[in-house]
């Protein structure tokens, strides 16, 4: 039977049963760690105590596209080697990187209220996670327009791939876009001139995050193969009954 | 190889002109879309001249998608699908004919349309040129791209706002390529060929893409 091999990686079950609860502990404290860094570090000169949303903001925007990254990962293991793994890594890393991206637009928003004055500007940023939320949408409508989860899995691989393909386009077309409709006035962050008061606690807090992630996949994960194996029983029961 | 192409692309020509309301519909839907915008926005002629270009091209990408649900089901339903996959013809290239067919039939008279639309909203001579040309190069694009979401909704009997929600993300860039390069002719400040040049480059792009697309995902569907 087709779906109880699907359901056949006991390898992955019991190796994460033993792991899981480690990354979660790890998250946990590292996050701990990492927040309590966040407010102990210096308030920012120009804005204040706001600068602590970027302690959560830029992990979710990195874990984020890091989501999406695995997910690309992913679809080439379902198309290439059909692996049922694979197929159950990417279905689960959907929720959990579009989560992450909204609450990067969302805690964004927050932050844009009162250093630029407004919730949302169509910054290229923004608009690129914008872009890639509606990515995340779209794969999961997919997955749950299609009934069969092999067949939802392959076309949700193919779609992947084209939208990681695209989300570089993206980008330098909504870069190119931003600077000819709006004069760079919004307040910028740039990259490397971060204090190291201020990095220390932000890399803390996105190796947190990123621990929190990893646990949620995994948890995503074994809550579908479950799922996966309960749906087999059930077909199985339902054959027998019938027989 | 190629006759088997032209033959798709034919036959597919001929069904959607042929059963009627296939091209004439796409253009009757561009129209109530920049219809609607007056009312929405208000009958100031100066406004409408500067939003103008953004109207035509967000009504002409709705249009573009509103025929794609069709262009892989029909042949799901009857069976050609099956005869195109088992072809000689890789199934990249009877996408890619299937694509051209279906612009032919609905992109191009969106094209031809927009002139007199463009009119409607008062844009200058040069504006109305800059946005036939920039949907001359960019509809292609948004009907190759559409093709994967109608790979879709060919192989899984769904459609509608699914393809759209699939389809639009992709579409962005052509969107902003096309409306730079037609302000780009009105008021600068960087020449029309700039962003001209790169919404060809995302044509070709999509021109590729596309079919290659629909074919895996018609392929996933299958097996």
């Amino acid at each position: 039977m087709a779906i109880l091999d699907l359901a056949n990686p006991v390898r992955f079950m019991s190796l994460s049963a033993r792991i899981l609860p480690w990354i979660a502990g790890a998250a946990v404290v590292t996050l701990a760690v990492g927040f309590f860094l966040a407010f102990r570090a210096p308030p920012d000169y120009q804005q204040g105590e706001t600068v602590r949303i970027m302690y959560i903001h830029v992990p979710f925007a990195w874990l984020g596209l890091f989501g999406y990254s695995m997910m690309a990962a992913s679809s080439i293991g379902i198309l290439v080697w059909r692996h049922p793994l694979a197929d159950v890594a990417h279905k689960a890393a959907a929720p959990v990187g579009a989560t992450f991206t909204a609450l990067c637009l969302v805690t964004g928003a927050l932050w844009g209220r009162p250093m630029w004055g407004t919730y949302w500007v169509w910054d290229a940023r923004l608009t690129s996670m914008l872009v890639l939320l509606l990515l995340y949408l779209g794969l999961m409508a997919l997955r749950a327009a299609i009934d069969e989860p092999n067949r939802a899995g392959r076309a949700a691989a193919v779609l992947t791939l084209v939208g990681f393909i695209n989300v570089p386009i993206v980008k330098f077309s909504v870069d190119w876009w931003n600077t000819l409709h709006q004069p760079a006035s919004v307040f910028r962050m740039g990259g490397s001139t971060i204090e190291s008061s201020l990095l220390w606690p932000l890399l803390v807090c996105a190796i947190g995050f990123t621990l929190l992630f990893l646990a949620l996949h995994m948890l995503g994960m074994r809550t579908e193969i479950l799922r996966r194996r309960v749906q087999a029983l059930e077909a199985r029961a339902a054959a027998e009954a019938m027989a | 190889m190629m006759a088997a192409f032209f033959a798709i692309v034919r036959r597919d020509l001929a069904l959607s002109l042929g059963s009627g309301g296939g091209a004439g519909l796409g253009v009757v839907f561009f129209l109530s879309v920049v219809t609607v915008v007056p009312f929405a926005v208000g009958p100031d002629l100066v406004l409408l001249a500067r939003i103008g270009p953004a109207i035509l091209w967000i009504g002409a990408l709705l249009a573009s998608l509103i025929g794609l649900e069709r262009l892989f089901a029909a042949d799901a339903e009857d069976g050609s699908l099956d005869a195109l996959t088992l072809s000689a013809l890789p199934l990249e290239l009877a996408a890619a004919a299937k694509g051209l067919a279906h612009w032919l039939a609905t992109g191009l008279p969106l094209v031809l349309a927009a002139p007199v639309l463009a009119l409607m909203l008062n844009l200058e001579p040069a504006a109305i040129g800059a946005v036939v040309l920039t949907l001359l190069v960019g509809t292609p694009a948004v009907t190759f791209l559409g093709l994967i979401g109608a790979a879709f909704a060919g192989a899984f009997r769904r459609g509608g706002l699914l393809i759209a929600v699939l389809v639009i993300p992709l579409a962005i860039p052509v969107l902003i390529f096309a409306v730079s390069a037609t302000q780009a002719a009105v008021v600068g400040p960087v020449p029309f060929g700039t962003p001209f040049r790169v919404l060809l480059g995302l044509t070709l792009f999509a021109l590729v893409l596309g079919p290659v697309a629909a074919a895996a995902a018609l392929r996933a569907a299958r097996s």
